[in-house]
């Protein structure tokens, strides 16, 4: 009994850090979606979100959903600001170029956080209403933070849900990701909704920045975590939503599990290697779509 | 601009076409091997480092410049020719052979890798090559037995026979030397089918296939071949270094070569060695920026980080064929004036070469 | 002689029904078009004859043997060579080595030999050279030799896809929409071209073509496809005085 509520815990806990993986995942997935740029700077936008709420929040005392909410914005701002400046020149040109500049973009903003007085390099810590506490289950006790995380990403899918299945935003991205030119033509502005994209993204990239904040502080390496991301998007298939979020969740339990029966260093590898192993035997993800280049 | 006259296949075949060119690298290789005699200990040293950036580089550039495919892991082939090499040696085996076995190390892993990225577009590489420099770099600290864990290994001098290479232009001429036979190999390889495929498969994966290249096939040989070249490198930076630990080959140091490629220009070999010679003076160019504008040291880490990243985005912004490129272009300008069109070198966009179909 | 065969080829999209029951065959030495309104499943039928795409049904008949599930890369190696619709070059190559591509499936030394440049790589190279050469003269390609293709004129571009298919010497040529984007000047030539191709080098071409001028002047015979079905197969005249082909294009 006591074994099975431990591995149960484990497996809560697994689930928790695989929600944040879904979500940085889900970012990316909706920006190549849309315009088949991968965004190397997921991570770092997750960072950099991470230290806007903790200045609205910790440094300038704003209340925590009031400072959640500002740091959204800007975040989202920020990300527009990058793909109307960045991207949208670059429009056309060949993938690997555009990966390129996404690495550089990413280690711009470390550049920036790091230069700022007040961020740097040190870690800090933001403070939530619900940090702290647990709530017990039956035996299982689960910490605020993790279920906040889990709550947080429930609410974050059926909101994007709801959004791209009934509004008309929504509905004119899908479009723009189905089929760009399709989309103009029809009389939907790509260009401004390719900015809309980049917004959104970057605005969950800082929610989630901001609910791993009490787990793993806010520092100038967070970023790496979202590295952990791209495994989770490729296992679900790169090009689905829901694909990511179950590769995320996926992700985040087999750590939990390698971190408790593998030696020391198999867990900070578990999703690499697991990625590795998808790609070569099934090669488009779990959650395959046809992506042949049409001709 | 001068054009020559071809009377023979073979003038298109030959390694150097005009006689002017001749003239220019006889003097270059001159300079070079008479390098020890006027500079210093200290700039002879920088030299053996750009001879072991460009061979890396070279390997970097086989994959990213010529195949189109972004490698974020080449630390890794680096950190597997490096390890090989210390290992072997420290069991007695002779430079020679561990040297080529550093390289076929490193080229093996890259076919093993190959394995998971082989049927997929370019995109999931990168992401690939990003575990694969994780996994490796997460081996090397943990292995302790083998590789003595994250205190890392003291690497001898090289020793052939009798002869040690004890003092830094012997270093020099050996790294050089085989800076040399590497540019050789490499144009030989472009000039073959096998190196013309690569560059098909950059510009367009699905004509490649339908003229016969069997696109699993070639994209093992490169990840293979880029491997090899960048573990060779790795073999002769542990000499150099003389101890290497495993965070000498993190995804900063994946970065620094993509930054070689894409500051030297993508898809020339010329540009290989600029981005060599780039990225062996950014160091003291940053120390002269953080003095000028008086930066604190404590901020060295994100003046590294902010110029490498500042350099990949304006140089894809707006000289996507680096520094060659540029250089090239004042030539053409040179040799044209006053004829130059600013058009010759307008980038094609390809908003037909969409790789989602639905 | 029938050097090519469809046999009630079939090809579904999700809910569209891309290519259903197509046969045909098509004779050595002919010029054989397929017509239809835009959507009617004419590239997907290229990419199902490529190997692009699998069939969902049906299969291909090559020279007697069954094609239809060769790998992609090993089609042209058989004799079939393609041209894409909207050109599939390599931009940031020259003329000449774009065509050298061409004559990949042609075979050359190992790989060992490449990196030396040993005088059996030397050899290989220059008689690959040769052929190319040979598709130089025959389509004026001379003073585009070195230019690097993503700077050439559209038209010029089109000429060297049609070059590139046949360096690799192919008995049966695949061309998408050869006339597509040129000036009533150039889809003349073209037009010349696809004759000479199949008049001096001995090539069987399957066409997709727009142009109705040219389909009468160069096909000998020509299919008419709609919604991914066989409309009609017979003379040019005949399929294009055909009042089902005609409200095809008009009626969509």
């Amino acid at each position: 009994m006591q074994g099975l509520i431990e591995f149960t815990q484990m497996i809560i806990s697994g689930v928790a850090t695989g929600c944040i993986y879904a979500i940085v995942a889900l970012g990316f997935v909706l920006i190549y979606k849309a315009s088949e740029i991968v965004n190397f700077a997921q991570g770092d936008l997750m960072m950099l979100g991470a230290f806007l709420g903790f200045s609205f929040i910790t440094l300038l005392g704003m209340p925590f959903y009031l400072g959640l909410g500002l740091a959204l914005v800007c975040m989202a701002l920020i990300g527009a600001l990058l793909d109307r400046v960045v991207l949208r020149p670059m429009a056309g040109q060949p993938v690997f170029a555009i990966v390129i500049i996404t690495i550089g973009i990413g280690f711009v903003i470390r550049s920036i956080v790091i230069s700022i007085p007040g961020w740097g390099t040190e870690t800090y810590g933001i403070d939530t209403p619900y940090s702290g506490g647990v709530t017990s289950l039956g035996g299982l006790v689960i910490s605020n933070e993790h279920l906040a995380i889990i709550a947080a990403t429930l609410l974050l899918v059926i909101v994007l849900y709801l959004f791209f299945r009934f509004t008309m935003l929504g509905v004119a991205m899908q479009a723009t990701s189905q089929n760009q030119l399709a989309a103009y033509y029809v009389g939907v502005p790509v260009k401004s909704i390719l900015s809309m994209i980049w917004a959104i993204s970057a605005a969950t990239a800082a929610l989630v920045g901001i609910l791993l904040a009490p787990i793993t502080f806010v520092h100038v390496n967070m970023g790496f975590i979202g590295l952990k991301a791209f495994p989770a998007a490729v296992i679900g298939g790169f090009g689905s939503l829901p694909g990511a979020i179950v590769g995320g969740l996926i992700i985040g339990v087999v750590e939990a599990l390698a971190g408790f029966y593998l030696p020391e260093g198999f867990k900070d590898v578990a999703a690499y290697v697991l990625m590795l192993v998808v790609l070569a035997i099934r090669p488009k993800g779990l959650f395959a779509q046809s992506v042949a280049k049409k001709v | 601009m001068h054009v020559p006259m071809k009377t023979s296949y073979n003038d298109d075949i030959r390694l150097v076409r005009q006689r002017g060119t001749l003239v220019w690298y006889g003097l270059l290789a001159l300079a070079l091997l008479a390098a020890p005699m006027y500079l210093g200990e200290h700039h002879i040293a920088q030299l053996s480092f750009v001879g072991i950036y460009a061979i890396a580089g070279l390997g970097a550039m086989l994959l990213v410049g010529y195949t189109g495919q972004v490698s974020l892991g080449q630390a890794a082939f680096m950190a597997i020719g490096a390890y090989t090499e210390a290992i072997l040696q420290k069991f007695g085996v002779p430079f020679a052979a561990s040297l080529v076995l550093a390289g076929v190390m490193a080229g093996l892993m890259g076919a093993i890798l190959s394995l998971s990225t082989a049927r997929l577009a370019g995109i999931y590489l990168a992401i690939a090559t990003l575990a694969f420099a994780f996994i490796v770099e997460e081996v090397l600290t943990r292995w302790e037995s083998l590789t003595n864990g994250s205190l890392g290994i003291l690497v001898r001098r090289i020793q052939v026979g009798s002869f040690t290479f004890d003092q830094e232009w012997k270093f020099y001429y050996l790294s050089i030397g085989l800076l040399v036979l590497v540019l050789w190999l490499m144009i030989n390889l472009l000039r073959s089918r096998t190196g013309r495929a690569l560059t098909a498969m950059r510009d367009s994966e699905i004509s490649a296939q339908s003229l016969g290249i069997q696109l699993a096939r070639y994209k093992a040989i490169v990840l293979a071949l880029s491997g090899a070249l960048t573990g060779v490198a790795g073999a002769l930076y542990a000499h150099r270094i003389q101890f290497i630990t495993p965070d000498q080959f993190t995804i900063m140091a994946s970065v620094e070569l993509l930054v070689l490629v894409v500051v030297g220009g993508l898809g020339s070999l010329h540009g290989a060695v600029f981005g060599a010679v780039f990225i062996v003076m950014l160091p003291q160019f940053i120390v002269l920026i953080r003095d000028a504008f008086a930066i604190s040291t404590s901020y060295q880490a994100g003046l590294d980080a902010g110029v490498y990243g500042l350099l990949m985005v304006l140089f894809m912004l707006f000289e996507p064929q680096g520094l060659y490129g540029r250089w090239q272009k004042i030539k053409l300008y040179l040799d044209t004036f006053p004829f130059y069109r600013k058009a010759t070198f307008r980038r094609q966009r390809m908003f037909q070469k969409s790789e989602q179909l639905r | 002689m029938t050097l090519f065969e469809g046999r009630n080829l079939d090809r579904q999209f999700g809910g569209i029904h891309a290519v259903r029951d197509v046969s045909f065959a098509v004779e050595e030495g002919e010029i054989f078009t397929i017509i239809g309104p835009n959507g009617a499943g004419k590239s997907t039928l290229f990419n199902l004859i490529s190997r692009i795409y699998d069939l969902g049904g049906g299969s291909l008949v090559y020279d007697g043997q069954d094609i239809s599930r060769i790998a992609a890369h090993k089609v042209v190696g058989l004799g079939i060579a393609r041209t894409f619709q909207n050109i599939e070059l390599f931009e940031n190559s020259t003329v000449l080595s774009n065509l050298l591509v061409g004559r990949h499936s042609r075979g050359g030394p190992a790989l060992w030999r490449e990196l030396l440049f040993t005088p059996a790589a030397r050899q290989s190279e220059i008689a690959h050279r040769e052929r190319v050469e040979d598709v130089i003269d025959l389509l004026d390609l001379q003073e585009h030799r070195d230019a690097r293709v993503g700077g050439l004129p559209y038209g010029v571009r089109k000429v060297v896809e049609l070059g590139r298919a046949l360096t690799s010497q192919p008995r049966l040529i695949l061309l998408d929409e050869p006339s597509s984007g040129l000036n009533p000047d150039e889809t003349e030539d073209m037009s010349y071209w696809i004759q000479d191709i199949r008049s001096q080098l001995g090539v069987t071409v399957l066409m997709i073509e727009h142009d109705m001028s040219l389909v009468g002047m160069v096909s000998d015979r020509v299919l008419a496809l709609d919604h991914g079905e066989v409309l009609a197969i017979g003379q040019p005249e005949e399929i294009m005085s055909d009042p089902r082909v005609i409200e095809a294009y008009l009626g969509g």
